[in-house]
């Protein structure tokens, strides 16, 4: 989608499934490149990104840190503690005194939803959406797709189930759309208390029961249950809702063989997944870390350094296209 | 001052539309016949003369909060949009909770273009925890009493406030005190940043369910039974809300209800740009619900069109969705809005404008007409036909976070007449 001229990546919502296979083939390009010896490409070089980090994050930021690199970027922290936006400097003024420096892209993470659009509203750089609140995540729903995709191929007519905390999921809205986009059923799994409260429009079946769907799923995806949500009482106890919704060892036995174990980290081994069945073959957890990684450079490439080698500008398709 | 003489104008306002010229003198309508002459003629060929409208709810953010209105800048919106009285918010710092800001109040009113009208809390500091001096403020000249933003959460104490205003009559010529109520059960609100549904679910919002509204609606008409006290909702957006006021007059309740011209045409889908000028409390609901508060006002359910207006500054507005404060501002476009979007005829408007909230401020005997001999000259001339286009920039805000940007309306002021002077001529402040 494009906003103020730049290209941006906002919401899985701005993507067809012709960007979404555009960018799975270029992340298939780039896995290649993280086998070689020196795993770098000159890509992006002269090439800023800058890191907006509203929210503590370790594992987005050394992810997108790493495709940077290796696709020769130049890359600056603005460090943002959370106490800053309380000492009253607007998200404007902030994306202002960056963008002055000079950048072609900012990386935005945020608590609130929709920070990223706004800051996009306000710059003419690219703006890749890093994480924002509830709202969306989607370069973890395009990481995901390529780890579904290089286990199971096309994804047309593959059930997966999105179990857990969905009101709460910024990955589960990504996943929602980007499952749907190409083509697979997707079934939402967890207490009423955290489903969304309304699921209108959303490309998906619902149901509070783990058990009757298990049999059938291509993917099962476990979110992380934040522990904080037994203290407003959105469920009664860890225990009931492992009991519930987690993926126990039985419940493991029953997918098929085929079947894939994914989760977007870090696990609450014990809580939405039994801790031996975090470490069955089937479970692609780790995989995903390290697809996330070829997946942001391709996301950073197409963004920021489309026209160059080694892609065309001519395959670059709809939502992240020059208009 | 010289005479002003209204020629050829339509007068509405509620005693019979019909065509009469009027003459101002010494601050009030001195006549009102045919042919008449004055040291100042207003050719109202074309315009609608009315009673000047009256806003039940703006906020001025004078004292504390300047740099976002004043009660100069924002009685200047309010004039250039017809209105000659407006009911200010307690929300101030300090608040309205004593005989002494209400006389800030005034005093900081000396240089503004319409009657400024102070409201006081009910409770001390808005906090809900005492009761505010309301003999004292009614001495002084408080007719309405709200906590705003915050509504009176604990029933116990609304219970009390009603009571205890019910015999305050005695203290304000006969009118019965009214309670004015933001309806929101913070329980199931707080936190909430939107209206809860299909929009928040999608756009991962914390929301604010319509029950939250419905809830304290319901608590309040069953208060409002209970003491026989007198009950204004303020800013009523939910289908089910109007329908419990509805019950609630059709059963003699003593209970009015307003709503603002923002909830006539815009809904929370609004919401997916992430523009937090379409941030607000109560927040923007569904679709069905702009549908029924269009219905409540047509019907007589709500009797008033109140502004909310609500100013922010640009740098508290630039902020994530779910920090920004909520508000708009609306003053100087709620003709407009209303004329353009509820579908009403220009004598249910001046009713829903002036006439009702007059009524319910406690203010009538100056405001909301009729347009006759004796009367204090409180007027607007309005063009019903004109067409613009709503830029922020060009109101007379300090702010300019309106949500009707670049929006094309029909209707506009071109006078207003505040006791007996011309505070706006051809759609301009004089001052």
């Amino acid at each position: 989608m494009r906003r103020n001229g730049a290209r941006h990546l906002l919401s899985m919502a701005d993507l067809d499934r012709d960007d979404i296979e555009q960018i799975l083939n270029l992340t298939g390009s780039f896995a290649e490149v993280g086998e070689r010896s020196i795993p770098k490409v000159p890509a992006l070089r002269g090439k800023t990104i800058a890191w907006l980090f509203y929210e503590d994050s370790t594992r987005t930021r050394l992810s997108f840190e790493t495709a940077a690199k290796r696709l020769s970027a130049d890359t600056m922290n603005f460090s943002v503690s959370s106490s800053s936006v309380n000492k009253g400097e607007s998200l404007r003024d902030t994306i202002e005194t960056i963008a002055a420096m000079g950048i072609d892209g900012v990386v935005v993470r945020h608590r609130a939803a929709g920070a990223p659009q706004q800051v996009a509203d306000w710059t003419d750089a690219a703006v890749i959406n890093a994480g924002d609140g509830w709202h969306q995540h989607p370069t973890q729903g395009l990481l995901d797709l390529y780890t579904a995709t290089s286990h199971l191929g096309d994804l047309d007519g593959k059930h997966i189930a999105i179990v857990g905390d969905i009101k709460h999921s910024r990955v589960a809205r990504s996943n929602a759309i980007g499952f749907a986009t190409m083509g697979a059923r997707v079934t939402l799994v967890g207490p009423p208390t955290l489903l969304p409260p309304s699921l209108d429009g959303w490309p998906v079946e619902v149901t509070h029961d783990l058990d009757a769907v298990i049999d059938d799923l291509d993917i099962c995806y476990l979110l992380r249950m934040q522990l904080e949500r037994q203290k407003q009482a959105a469920v009664p106890t860890l225990r009931e809702y492992h009991h519930e919704y987690g993926l126990t060892s039985a419940r493991a036995d029953r997918l098929g063989a085929e079947a894939l174990i994914m989760h977007p980290g870090p696990m609450n081994r014990g809580v939405e997944i039994a801790g031996e069945v975090a470490d069955r073959p089937n479970a692609v957890i780790t995989e995903q870390v390290a697809n996330g990684v070829s997946v942001r450079m391709a996301v950073l490439f197409l963004l920021l350094g489309a026209g160059r080698e080694p892609v065309d500008e001519s395959a670059v398709g709809g939502g992240l296209a020059v208009a | 001052m010289g005479s002003i003489a209204i020629t050829n104008g339509t007068l509405v306002d509620g005693a019979g539309t019909r065509r009469a010229d009027l003459l101002i003198q010494n601050g009030v309508i001195a006549e009102v016949g045919e042919k008449l002459d004055g040291d100042t003629i207003i050719d109202a060929d074309g315009l609608v003369v009315t009673p000047g409208f009256v806003d039940l709810q703006v906020h001025f953010r004078e004292p504390g909060g300047e740099e976002a209105e004043t009660i100069q800048t924002g009685s200047r919106g309010a004039a250039l949009g017809g209105f000659t009285a407006v009911v200010v918010m307690p929300n101030t710092t300090p608040t309205i909770d004593s005989a002494a800001v209400v006389r800030q109040i005034h005093d900081l009113s000396i240089d503004a273009l319409c009657e400024v009208v102070p409201s006081a809390a009910i409770t001390v500091d808005r906090d809900g925890e005492a009761l505010a001096p309301m003999a004292e403020l009614v001495r002084s000249g408080v007719r309405m009493f709200t906590d705003d933003g915050v509504g009176v959460q604990d029933a116990r104490m609304m219970r009390t406030a009603l009571e205890y205003a019910s015999g305050l009559s005695h203290l304000a010529d006969g009118f019965e005190i009214v309670l004015a109520q933001h309806c929101e059960v913070d329980a199931l609100a707080a936190g909430g940043a939107m209206h809860e549904g299909e929009w928040s679910s999608r756009l991962g919002m914390p929301g604010q369910p319509a029950e939250a509204e419905e809830l304290m609606i319901a608590r309040d008409v069953a208060l409002a039974r209970l003491t026989d006290g007198r009950v204004h909702f303020q800013h009523v957006t939910t289908a089910r809300g109007v329908d419990l006021i509805r019950a609630a007059k059709a059963e003699g309740l003593k209970v009015t209800g307003e709503a603002t011209p923002h909830y006539l045409c815009l809904d929370h889908s609004a919401v997916a740009s992430f523009d937090t000028v379409f941030k607000v409390n109560p927040p923007l609901r569904t679709p069905a619900d702009v549908t029924a508060i269009k219905a409540g006002l047509l019907d007589g359910t709500l009797d008033a069109i109140a502004t909310d207006h609500a100013p922010h500054t640009r740098q508290d507005k630039e902020r994530p969705f779910l920090d920004a404060p909520p508000g708009m501002i609306g003053v100087e476009t709620a003709f407009a809005i209303a004329n353009t979007e509820l579908g009403a005829d220009i004598e249910k408007l001046v009713e829903l404008l002036s006439i009702n909230p007059a009524r319910i401020a406690g203010i009538d005997d100056r405001h909301g007409g009729p347009i006759e001999a004796g009367r204090p000259a409180n007027l607007a001339l309005l063009d019903l036909d004109e067409q613009w286009t709503i830029t922020g920039a060009a109101l007379a805000s300090r702010s300019s976070n309106t949500p009707f940007e670049g929006r094309s309306v029909r209707g506009k002021i071109r006078h207003t007449i505040w006791n007996g002077d011309l505070v706006v001529t051809n759609g301009e402040a004089t001052r």
